[in-house]
């Protein structure tokens, strides 16, 4: 018998600290998986965030650095600037990205940044508690939209990959989920395309992956997948948003 | 010897980056630094270097720290609000153990203030710009020719410390014109930059920058380590010049035009000009303390420098003050005129 | 012929990978625990398993290892 799945040699040998059934841990294997697989675990340089992906650093293998609260994108161009040759890439949850971080995250594809850029979208913030997100759904019930989110007074939802595909800058952009085996697969996907759109030096990419949250949602793991599958996907519709990688 | 350029000293700035191996530049504008961003864009490409003109301060001030942890020679400047937005990048480049060199050409504040020339920014760089327990090494050069060394060793100190260094002037200084030598003159041998993410080419193990520290023992090692190394920098970077009225960067130069006046009238009175804000040069203040009936801190501030100077000589001898802001530039007959009733009230 | 294999202590007890299998023949482990204080699962028809992988692929905690 030979063995056909195992942990990816880029993901570091640790328990990571993220509830149970909190999918970041799929996405951590799989940025990992394609590290090992494009064969740049050497040449990567990867920035962790501020949320609950803070502890990132000590789960890939490859060369790891810190940013501030949405800063990540600026913190990657600093890098990439000074290593154009490496591999770049951030990895986000939505309240990093998507609000503290929004004008970073948009300068950076307005100029082409040849970074990659893991959006986690789980609809809450996770680390703080359970918050309405920029992402969080109209009706959505957290602890500061607790009478559910209003757009009215709270705003709507920002779809940022649709947003970002209108920057000429950016290069490659899509939306997936890891809510079935059939769309972590296309989701490992999409993050191999994004890889390679940097290798191939086209600019900036982003995948948007849809996540679920058991915890702060208040549901089981599996009920999270469901709840992801129903109400998030129809808002956030998955595909490809942005692609110029076949343009010379 | 160098050849003698008559230069602005914003641009001296730059070039002196440039100089120093600086081939990373990430800048905002605003007014009344923007020349150094402008040199920048012109030089940096025809170096091979890096002009990026981000999004805010927040962002230039985030792309110096990546490229800090790069293992890259960086510089940002601004003028005081845009160093307010950089404070954040400041303390996670201090908690994360990184060099950089951060420029303030300092306008009159509070908020939007003024763009006139000021010092009211000594608080905010030598007692607090980000959050945490930590210092940065606060250079105040008073001419051109000396903006020219201190960048020079702005970048040295930042790499040999591993800490964020700020030079800090004022519109004045950045705006005037002087003749100077581009020498660099010795630099000091520097260590490796073995802790930098440059990718671990599956050589090594992983490097990690990080200021986040969960465990509270740990925080406090880590906080209490960087401290040490502080004192080493107080006891062996702190430098002045003697005299007894005390000023630091443009004002000194007017504080040195009232001291022949005030000589002149039998006033014996000499100047105390730090170069280093950060850290203080206490051990010149304390020497001079038995030796000086009164000190005048002379200040383009509400009175800030002045906190240190009673500090370091703990009330052994009276420390007055004397200041304009807002963008005024004390005029020497103020100064003279202060000391007179100082030196007055002595008799 | 194939079988996974679980590394029961990374086990977090969220039964993602109950879902993911087309056999249905992870099951919960009801006799024991682990040093987290979770129920690791275990499959008891071994010889039913296809070796598809899809329950390492669901997995979030790289608790599984798949033969084949």
């Amino acid at each position: 018998m030979q063995q056909v799945f195992k942990k990816p040699n880029a993901l570091c040998d640790v328990n990571l600290h993220y509830c149970p059934g909190c999918t970041h841990g799929i996405v951590h294997r799989l940025v990992a998986e394609v590290l090992d697989e494009l064969g740049i675990e050497g040449k990567a340089i990867g920035v962790a965030p501020v949320g609950c992906s803070v502890f990132a650093y000590d789960y890939w293998e490859c060369d790891m650095q810190q940013a501030a609260h949405g800063r990540a994108p600026a913190v990657a161009t600093g890098i990439k600037r000074v290593h154009p040759d490496k591999v770049v890439f951030t990895y986000q949850g939505d309240g990093d990205l998507a609000s503290i971080g929004t004008a970073e995250t948009v300068h950076a594809a307005m100029r082409g940044e040849n970074i990659t850029i893991i959006f986690i979208n789980n609809a809450i913030y996770g680390m703080t508690g359970g918050q309405m997100a920029p992402t969080s759904l109209p009706g959505q019930v957290t602890q500061t939209s607790p009478y559910g989110r209003d757009p009215k007074t709270q705003g709507y939802p920002v779809r940022m990959s649709e947003m970002l595909a209108q920057t000429d800058g950016a290069a490659y952009i899509e939306r997936v989920s890891v809510d079935c085996v059939k769309n972590v697969n296309n989701a490992k996907k999409a993050i191999k395309k994004a890889f390679q759109t940097q290798l191939d030096g086209k600019g900036f990419s982003l995948v948007e992956v849809l996540s679920t949250c058991p915890t702060n949602w208040g549901k089981s793991p599996i009920e999270a997948l469901d709840w992801l599958r129903e109400n998030m996907i129809p808002y956030y519709p998955l595909g490809v948003k942005k692609d110029k990688t076949t343009e010379e | 010897m160098a050849e003698k350029v008559l230069v602005k000293g914003n641009e001296a700035l730059a070039e002196a980056a440039i100089l120093s191996g600086c081939r990373h530049y990430f800048g905002y504008p605003i007014t009344p630094q923007t020349e150094i961003a402008a040199y920048m864009a012109k030089r940096m490409p025809k170096v091979g270097g890096v002009f990026l003109q981000a999004e805010s301060e927040l962002a230039a001030a985030n792309m110096v720290f990546g490229a800090a942890g790069a293992g890259a020679r960086a510089l940002t400047s601004s003028s005081s609000p845009g160093i307010s937005l950089k404070a954040e990048a400041l303390s996670y480049i201090a908690g994360c153990d990184l060099p950089c060199v951060v420029v303030n050409i300092v306008r009159a504040g509070p908020g939007l203030g003024g763009i006139q020339p000021a010092q009211s920014d000594y608080y905010q760089a030598t007692k607090g710009h980000g959050h945490g327990d930590y210092q940065m090494i606060v250079l105040a050069p008073s001419s051109v020719q000396e903006i020219i060394h201190l960048t020079a060793d702005a970048f040295d100190l930042a790499d040999l410390y591993r800490m964020p260094v700020m030079i800090m002037g004022d519109g004045m200084l950045g705006q005037m014109m002087e003749p100077v030598e581009f020498d660099l003159g010795e630099r000091r041998k520097l260590p490796e930059k073995d802790w930098a993410t440059t990718g671990t080419d599956m050589k090594r193990k992983h490097n990690i920058i990080n200021s986040l520290i969960m465990n509270p023992d740990d925080l406090e090692a880590c906080v209490r380590a960087r401290y040490e190394r502080y004192e080493q920098i107080k006891a062996t970077e702190a430098r002045a010049e003697e005299y007894m009225i005390t000023a630091y960067g443009t004002t000194a130069r007017i504080v040195k035009n009232a001291i022949v006046e005030l000589r002149k009238k039998g006033i014996k009175v000499g100047l105390v000009r730090p170069i280093t804000l950060w850290p203080f040069p206490e051990a010149t203040y304390k020497k001079y303390a038995d030796k000086v009936s009164a000190i005048l801190s002379v200040e383009m501030s509400m009175g800030q420098m002045v906190d240190d100077v009673r500090l370091a000589v703990n009330d052994k001898v009276p420390v007055h003050f004397y200041g304009r802001t807002g963008g005024n530039i004390p005029y020497p007959d103020e100064i003279i005129k202060a000391m007179e009733e100082i030196a007055g009230g002595d008799k | 012929m194939a079988k996974v294999v679980f590394n029961e202590e990374k086990c977090k007890g969220c039964y993602l990978c109950m879902t993911a299998c087309p056999k249905k023949i992870i099951v919960i482990a009801e006799d024991r625990m682990n040093a987290k204080g979770f129920r690791p699962v275990e499959v008891l028809e071994m010889d039913k398993c296809l070796g598809c992988a899809m329950c390492a692929t669901m997995c979030p905690d790289c608790v599984i290892e798949v033969f084949k």
